[in-house]
């Protein structure tokens, strides 16, 4: 099996300054500082981006393919998300950008949305026929999946056992390019055009499926420049491409999915903060107990929120509403209904919690554990300064007991350790030689640092 | 045998802050292994309670007890008082206001899904002194 904890965030240790910015912001306390870099603790780390985001010194980035993966195969296709229709201005037509993709080298060329409205028909079937696991929750964001396998294992089980739409292109795009060039599936190359470093760590490591169809990911913010360059070219020759209508393009901002359930019984929430307070709420059943489904999206606006993106989020959601405009509600195809029928659509692996927020092996060592924390605690002074590198003074009394770190990695506490040290040291000398007493210039050092 | 206590104080006037206490203790349970349907019930009886003691009671305070293989939890306010606490436990028996209906409370469910998910507990009360509710929920 793929590693679990893989991750497509990770530190570019030159350019980290050490400056703690990232451990404040980072929604699972993931991140320390420890001897002047950042270090992210994979069994935490969700990679939702927010660290990426928040760097001053852009030292976080993002595990990705690049345009040379284009010549691994003899075939490509390129999956765009809806997001990717969200960066251009004045953009009326889809088929503009899908035929700039096939002329900047892809082969063809598949729509993430198209494969999403065929998610949206099986979630609404899939709601209907299970009112015992309302409120469905949404597995279309990668980050809050591995979100709730490791704080949330109560809500596991209201997972929507979907396939996420990128994953469903890439079956019926694997599907069509082998019909259609009669080449080996391994000779084919499919390509996401992601927004965010969650779903690269998807196709590497994901959830639900055992392995990913996905060949490779590219960022939309890396594609971007090269489609620009494009587009004039695919104005004067624009190809009947684009195969999917609202529903499925509206996946891309927050509230499309479950604007595709037509349900009045919903909740949308977007950004990682809100997901959270969302996910507490329902492990303690505060909702109705007629809600039956809901969207959660890491970022804030939805997927054009994510930090392979280039347009600012809230633009690119007024651009895509604008372009929403001229497309069909949604477009569906004969055979798309087999594969609907076929049931590929749903998770092949159970979705397991991951306690990894266990303070130790068994229930009695979590327990003692625990129990140190708290007397920890009570001798840090509650600042949550961050200077010693971990985000809370709690979250250093835990490194602690799990063995990262030390008591004395808190600066109050050094502060302290040092002037007892520094007073039995004066008291000795005084013992010593009477002169050094009267000379001392001060009482009390270290307090002015 | 070790243990650990906890104390909340649940202030009356702000619905937006009761569940602090259940959110707190649900992290702190994990934390500890302890399995996930038995934290999800400690949640639910301890923020049903917390509510209760925001809406009816103006507030309290919560001590809390964790065993290795029990958590026990004792909400006491200066409240009103339940006067007839047979009634109060019956599903759908609600003094609730309509400004509190419209926020989706009310539906007289609380105190029948404390006693639903605790494995044991009292209620013991005196109008016009206060109520104290004593929950055990034990996690195998
Ligand atoms: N701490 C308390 N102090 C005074 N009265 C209480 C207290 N707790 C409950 N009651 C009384 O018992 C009734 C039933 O409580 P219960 O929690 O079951 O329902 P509710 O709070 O009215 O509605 P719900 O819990 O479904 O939102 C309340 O309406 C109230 O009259
Ligand atoms: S990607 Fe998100 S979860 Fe991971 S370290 Fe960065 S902020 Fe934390
Ligand atoms: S909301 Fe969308 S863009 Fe953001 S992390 Fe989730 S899947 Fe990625
Ligand atoms: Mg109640």
């Amino acid at each position: 099996m793929a590693n679990k904890f893989f991750h497509s965030v990770y530190l570019n240790g030159e350019l980290c300054k050490g400056c703690i910015n990232c451990i404040k912001r980072c929604p699972t306390n993931a991140i320390r500082v420890q001897n002047g870099k950042a270090r992210i603790i994979k069994e935490f780390c969700i990679d939702c981006g927010e660290c990426i985001r928040h760097c001053p010194h852009h030292a976080k980035l993002t595990r990705r393919d690049h345009l040379d993966l284009l010549e691994k195969y003899e075939y490509t296709v390129a999956l765009p998300a809806p997001s990717l229709y969200g960066q251009f201005n004045n953009m009326t037509d889809v088929n503009l950008i899908l035929t700039a993709l096939k002329l900047m080298g892809f082969d063809d060329v598949f729509e993430v949305s198209a494969a999403a409205e065929l998610v949206s028909e099986e979630s609404r079937r899939y709601v209907r026929e299970h009112p015992e696991k309302w409120p469905v929750i949404s597995t279309a964001c990668p980050s809050v999946n591995r979100l709730i396998r490791v704080r949330f294992p109560n809500l596991i089980d209201h997972l929507l056992p979907l396939l996420p739409p990128a994953e469903v292109a890439a079956k019926l795009a694997r599907k069509r390019a082998v019909e259609r060039t009669g080449l080996s599936e391994r000779q084919i190359g499919i390509i996401f055009l992601a927004p965010c470093p969650a779903k690269v760590a998807f196709a590497r490591s994901p959830l639900g499926i055992a392995a990913s169809g996905i060949d490779g990911v590219m960022a939309i913010k890396d594609v971007y420049q090269i489609l620009l360059s494009y587009l004039p070219a695919a104005e004067k020759n624009p190809q009947e491409l684009a195969s999917s209508g609202k529903i499925g393009v509206g996946w891309g901002i927050a509230g499309g999915e479950a604007a595709g359930m037509i349900t009045d019984s919903y909740l949308a929430a977007d950004g990682i903060e809100n997901v959270i307070r969302v996910l507490e709420d329902l492990e303690d059943e505060k909702f109705t107990p007629n809600l039956q489904f809901i969207e959660l999206n890491a970022c804030s606006g939805g997927c054009v929120g994510g930090v392979l993106n280039v347009e600012n989020p809230y633009l690119a959601k007024a651009k895509m509403k604008q372009l929403n405009k001229y497309l069909p509600v949604s477009l569906q195809h004969q055979e798309d209904h087999a594969f609907l029928d076929s049931g590929e659509l749903y998770f092949t692996e159970p979705i397991t919690y991951e306690p990894v927020y266990q303070l130790g092996s068994s229930r009695m060592e979590s327990m003692v554990n625990l129990k140190l924390v708290e007397t920890y605690m009570k001798e840090f002074p509650c600042l949550d300064c961050g200077s010693c590198g971990a985000p809370t003074c709690r979250a250093l009394a835990e490194d602690i007991v799990r063995g990262f770190a030390k008591k004395e990695d808190c600066i109050y506490l050094l502060r302290d350790y040092y002037d007892t040290l520094k007073k039995s040291q004066l008291l000795q000398e005084t013992g010593n030689t009477k002169k050094t007493m009267e000379g001392t210039p001060y009482e009390n050092p270290g307090i002015d640092r | 045998m070790p243990s650990l206590h906890y104390e909340y104080q649940v202030s009356g006037d702000d619905f937006t802050r009761a569940g602090e206490a259940s959110s707190d203790i649900k992290n702190k349970l994990k934390q500890m292994g302890v399995s996930p349907s038995a934290v999800r019930k400690a949640a639910i009886a301890i923020y049903e309670g917390e509510i209760n003691m925001v809406i009816h009671a103006g507030g309290g305070a919560i001590s809390v007890e964790i065993l290795p293989d029990q958590i026990a939890m004792e909400l006491i306010d200066h409240g009103p008082g339940i006067a007839d606490i047979g009634l109060a436990m019956q599903e759908g028996y609600s003094t609730a206001p309509d400004a509190v209906r419209s926020l989706g409370f009310g539906a007289g469910m609380g105190l029948p899904n404390m006693k639903k998910y605790s494995d044991e507990m009292t209620i013991t009360s005196r109008v016009g002194e206060g109520t104290t509710v004593s929950m055990v929920v034990r996690f195998e």
